[in-house]
Parts: structure tokens; C-alpha cells; sequence
């Protein structure tokens, strides 16, 4: 993964008569990576979201996409960035390919590469044979579908998700994940709004919570998801057959352990780090047969319930 | 920019909305051509121009003229009132807003796409006249006919582009369509239909007996100076726009004012005009810059 920073924003802020909705928000997100912006309705994410594209000024702070300024050289930024609004809209009378070709032009491509372009985008999220249909025949999913297609028709460098999966099936939202999981490979960023946890933490690296306009927490998902659990150290479930005493001394000796508990033949192993090379060889050094072992997973339940818990 | 313009057009042509505008113009084309059938004999022999006579003579069916200040507006109207908060509504906005386009470029887009629509419409209405006009009476159009016919073209785009600025106005500053279409629909009703005028047959003689005052009001209306315009473009023999008095006109020869006479005559009006289509443009165009695209 990439360590340039393509987005981030400085004490971005906003204010709607008078009340503020995003509070000097600080996020960095690195190139090539999945990046999750969650947190509850009205948290202020579709607003700085369009603070990132220049389409909304901001009060006070700025906001930096691939080194342009958001709002003084926004159109430097929606050249590169897609923008998949939570509530889309296509001209319902034209057919899908009419609709991503007007995108395509307003993007100044030329013919051919608009063609070109539209075919295999629309190949990608599977609309090719309905590709000459009004769109006002489609469904919500096909519209959703046909929304990623738009995003993805001007070749952008940084996409924004508001809401990539709403209203899909489960076979479309699996199929909608996997192709966002495959564009940082393609050389693309993306940055995605969602409420669903569970997609969140399939395909984003790192996440930015948000809760009445401030930021929360920011992170990568596999530190933040330890943090929440365990304080930030790992969690190590290791099964033998016979859970000595002795066995949870020495393992509890090895460096870096900070605790043993026995339960049964299960020994529940805090570490500071991932030791379970050092565990397995005292276990099996010890004679004792070693059935399983896993580090515990964390959830994004867990985060994000421990930072709204405290807020 | 050129894009959106072309999307519009596209867009508008497809509509059906258009479809019924045009079969409205092509009704009253032919209406004016029978009632100009009717009427053109032993009119225009003293002033010559004969041709023109197709557009401004009407009997019990009104004249193309006449048809054409009461539809104009109206087509206006329609082409305008749902430019911008439709869009806004379907989320389009939003999703050509996102794309590296000027702001601006929208409005003007669509601005300039109705005021492509709206030409071709009443080009199509007048070479339809003039066609058939043509073939009945066997007069050919001297060539003073056809400027001045063609200034009265300029002039009628430029009324109707008033009132398509008047609506994409109110399409940018409420959400709701009906909202939209009503305001424009009432302040056209209330001074600008030539039909039956609130505004040009109570209100004006109600507040002022002074026939100066009361000129000078009635010219607020954007119907009343197209009237004036085209009745002194099309009527070579129309004299004056104020008042005339008895001795003003004793003595005066009835002989057709020269096309630059006719100009002078009626340059006022054009410029108010146009003046009154750049106001409403220009308003528009700033509400909608300043428009914030809100996370709803």
C-alpha cells in the first residue's frame, strides 16, 4: 500500500445557519486504499463530502485532494475523483449507455474513448445487455449498479461511495464489494460512506469515525480493532489437550505475554504482539498436544460501539 | 458547455412536451393563414406591402401576430419552468455538478438551449406562413419585407427568452414544479397575456387619468412593449407609440415610414426588452451561483 497521501483535510468546518455540522475535521487518506468514513445519520459525512469536491464551501479549514484545493481548484479535483451521491439520479428517458456517454463528454473524452470506456465499465458492474435500455426501467439495484458504472466512466483517480450498496440484493452487494475492493489495484483510491459494518470491515483498510461533525477516531481497521478489544494488544486463544498449571506458567513467562487465563483446556493468551509462533513451541515443547490456536477477531461492531459508547 | 446544450436540445426534441408545443405553433400557423385568406384582399394596397399582411391581417381569427404574442409566452414558460429544480430533484443535478464542469455552464446551457428551441419554433411557424402564404397570394416579399419580418423574428425570440428566464427563475429558487409553473403562469396572466390584461385594463386606469402617466406605466409590462415594437415593426404605416394630438396628425401623409424610421420608432421598446430578458438572466444566474449544494 502506498503511503502518499492523496486526501486530507485541515480543520475542515462547516456551518449551517449557525449550527456546525462538521467540526474541524482532520482525515488522511493514503493512496490506493479502501478507506471507510462511518458514523450514525446526520454525523456530517455527505457534507464533507461535498466539501471535498468543492461543491459546498467551507467555513473555516481546507480540504486537499492529489495537492489541489478543494475549493479554489475544484475542477482539478472532479477531473480525478468520482462521485457516487447517496440519492442518484440518472435522466430516466435516456438509455444507460446515453447516460454515462453525457458524463463521459462533460469529462471531455473523445468519442472512441468514451465508447470504449462505457463498454467496460458497463461490462465491470454486469449491464452490457442492458446497456441501450431507458433507465427508467431499471431497478433500484440496476440503478445502484449503473451509479458505480458512472463513477467509474471518467477513469477516475479517487472514487467517494455515499452509500455504494443501498438497496441491493445480497448477490449485488457482494458483486458491488468485490469490484470496490478490486479498484485499488486498478490505481484507484476510494473513499466509502456506509452503515453497514460488516462491509465496511470486509473491504476498507482504514476507517474515520464521525459523530456530530468531529471526528472520533481514525485508523487503520486491524489497529483501531484491537484497540477496542483489548486495549490494543492481541488476543491469542490457544487449544491443547490438557491445560497444565505448569503449561501457563511457562507461557506466561514467554516475553511480551502479558497474561494467561485457563478455562477448561483452553488458555485465553494477552500479548503485545502476535506470539503465537513463541506459544506453539512451548506448548509442544512442553509435550502437551496443541489442537488449535487463533487470534481472536475483533469486529467492527466492537469499534464502533466502544467510541459511541464513550461519546 | 457545448455538451450540455447539446443534451438539452436533444433532450427537448425527444419530449413530448415539445411535440405539443409545436403542434400548438403549427395550429395557429394555419389558423392565421386562413384567417389572413380571409382578410389580406384590398388590405396593404395603400402602404405596398403586401406580404407582410400574411402575418399581421386577421378577421374573426386572429393574425399570426396576435397568435404569436399569446403563445409565445406561454411556450417560454414551458420550456423554462422545470430547468433547474427538476434536476435538483431527480439528483441530476448533483451528478453533473460533480463533474469537472463552471457551474455557470449549466444555466447557460440551458438557457441557450431553450432560446434554440424557442427560435427554431416560431422560425418554423413564419417560413410555414410564408411558404403557404406565398403559393396563395403570388406576391413575392420585397427585401424591406424580409428584414423587417426578421427583425420582428429577433424580437419575438427575445420576449420569449423573457419568459423563460422568468420561469428557470423561479425553477432555481423553489423546489416544487407546480410552485414553478404557477408563478411565472400568474404574472403572465396578471401583465403579460394580451388577451384579457388586469394589469393594461384596471389597473394602469385606475391609478392615473394623465394618458402620459399611464403610458409610461403600461410600458412596465413586457407584453406592452413587445406590442408597441411589433405593431411598428410590421404596420410600415404605424406612426407613433405616444401621444399623437389632432394636430399632430392633421396634415400628416399616409405613406409608409422607411424601414430606419420604423427602427428609430421602436428602438426604445427593443432595448427595454432585452433589457428585461438580461435582468432576468442575470438574476437567475446569480441565485443559482450562490446556491448551496446541500447534504439534504
Amino acid at each position: 500500500m502506498g503511503k502518499n497521501i492523496v486526501l486530507e483535510t485541515r480543520d475542515l468546518t462547516k456551518k449551517y445557519d449557525g449550527t456546525t455540522v462538521v467540526d474541524h475535521l482532520n482525515i488522511h487518506v493514503a493512496e490506493n486504499e479502501v478507506f471507510g468514513l462511518l458514523g450514525p445519520n446526520g454525523a456530517g459525512k455527505t457534507t464533507t463530502i461535498l466539501m471535498l469536491l468543492g461543491l459546498t464551501e467551507p467555513a473555516s479549514g481546507s480540504a486537499r485532494v492529489f495537492g489541489f484545493d478543494s475549493t479554489r481548484e475544484s475542477l482539478k479535483v472532479k477531473r480525478l475523483t468520482g462521485y457516487l451521491p447517496e440519492r442518484l439520479g440518472f435522466y430516466e428517458n435516456l438509455t444507460a449507455r446515453q447516460n454515462l456517454r453525457f458524463i463521459a463528454w462533460l469529462n471531455n473524452m473523445s468519442d472512441e474513448e468514451a465508447e470504449r470506456q462505457i463498454d467496460q465499465v458497463l461490462e465491470e458492474v454486469g449491464l452490457v445487455e442492458k446497456a441501450d435500455t431507458a433507465v427508467r426501467k431499471f431497478s433500484r439495484g440496476m440503478k445502484q449498479r449503473l451509479g458505480i458504472a458512472d463513477v467509474l466512466v471518467k477513469k477516475p483517480r479517487l472514487v467517494i461511495l455515499d452509500e455504494p450498496t443501498a438497496g441491493l440484493d445480497p448477490e449485488g452487494i457482494n458483486q458491488i464489494l468485490d469490484l470496490i475492493a478490486g479498484l485499488p489495484k486498478m490505481d484507484t483510491t476510494v473513499v466509502m460512506c456506509s452503515h453497514r459494518l460488516y462491509e465496511v470491515q470486509r473491504i476498507c483498510h482504514s476507517i474515520a469515525i464521525l459523530a456530530n461533525g468531529k471526528l472520533m477516531v481514525e485508523g487503520a481497521l486491524d489497529d483501531l480493532g484491537r484497540d477496542a478489544l483489548a486495549g490494543g494488544r492481541y488476543r491469542i486463544e490457544v487449544e491443547t489437550a490438557e491445560a497444565s498449571p505448569q503449561l501457563v506458567e511457562i507461557i506466561g513467562k514467554i516475553k511480551g505475554v502479558n497474561n494467561v487465563e485457563a478455562e477448561g483446556n483452553f488458555l485465553h493468551v494477552t500479548t503485545d504482539s502476535d506470539l503465537r509462533a513463541a506459544i506453539s513451541k512451548a506448548v509442544v515443547d512442553n509435550g502437551v498436544a496443541l489442537i488449535q490456536m487463533k487470534v481472536q477477531e475483533f469486529s467492527l461492531d466492537d469499534i464502533y460501539k466502544r467510541y459511541f459508547q464513550e461519546g | 458547455m457545448i455538451t450540455i446544450i447539446r443534451k438539452e436540445l436533444a433532450d427537448y426534441f425527444t419530449s413530448i412536451r415539445c411535440l405539443i408545443l409545436f403542434l400548438l405553433v403549427v395550429v395557429a400557423s394555419a389558423a392565421a393563414l386562413y384567417a389572413a385568406q380571409q382578410g389580406i384582399r384590398g388590405t396593404g394596397t395603400e402602404s405596398g406591402f403586401i406580404f407582410m399582411g400574411l402575418f399581421t391581417v386577421g378577421g374573426a381569427i386572429p393574425s399570426l401576430a396576435t397568435f404569436i404574442a399569446l403563445l409565445v409566452p406561454v411556450i417560454g414558460i414551458a420550456l423554462g419552468f422545470d430547468a433547474i429544480n427538476n434536476e435538483r430533484s431527480t439528483g441530476t443535478l448533483n451528478r453533473i455538478l460533480s463533474q469537472p464542469i463552471y457551474r455557470d455552464s449549466v444555466i447557460n446551457g440551458k438557457f441557450l438551449a431553450g432560446m434554440i428551441t424557442l427560435a427554431i419554433m416560431i422560425f418554423a411557424a413564419m417560413l410555414l406562413v410564408a411558404g403557404y402564404g406565398l403559393r396563395m397570394i403570388g406576391v413575392p416579399p420585397a427585401a424591406e419585407e424580409i428584414i423587417r419580418l426578421f427583425i420582428y423574428f429577433v424580437a419575438v425570440v427575445i420576449y420569449g427568452a423573457f419568459w423563460m428566464g422568468l420561469a428557470i427563475l423561479f425553477s432555481i429558487l423553489f423546489r416544487s414544479l407546480a410552485v414553478s409553473l404557477l408563478c411565472p403562469l400568474a404574472i403572465w396572466i396578471l401583465i403579460g397575456n394580451p388577451v384579457f390584461n388586469p394589469y393594461v385594463s384596471f389597473v394602469v386606469p385606475a391609478v392615473t387619468d394623465s394618458i402620459g402617466t399611464s403610458l409610461m406605466l403600461l410600458r412596465i409590462s413586457p407584453y406592452w412593449l413587445f406590442a408597441e415594437a411589433t405593431a411598428a415593426l410590421l404596420d410600415p404605416l404605424f406612426r407613433g407609440l405616444g401621444i399623437l394630438t389632432v394636430s399632430d396628425t392633421t396634415g400628416m401623409l399616409l405613406r409608409p415610414l422607411s424601414l430606419d424610421q420604423s427602427l428609430i420608432l421602436v428602438w426604445p421598446q427593443l432595448t427595454a426588452l432585452i433589457c428585461l430578458t438580461v435582468i432576468c438572466f442575470a438574476v437567475s444566474y446569480v441565485v443559482f451561483m450562490r446556491q448551496e449544494i446541500r447534504a439534504t
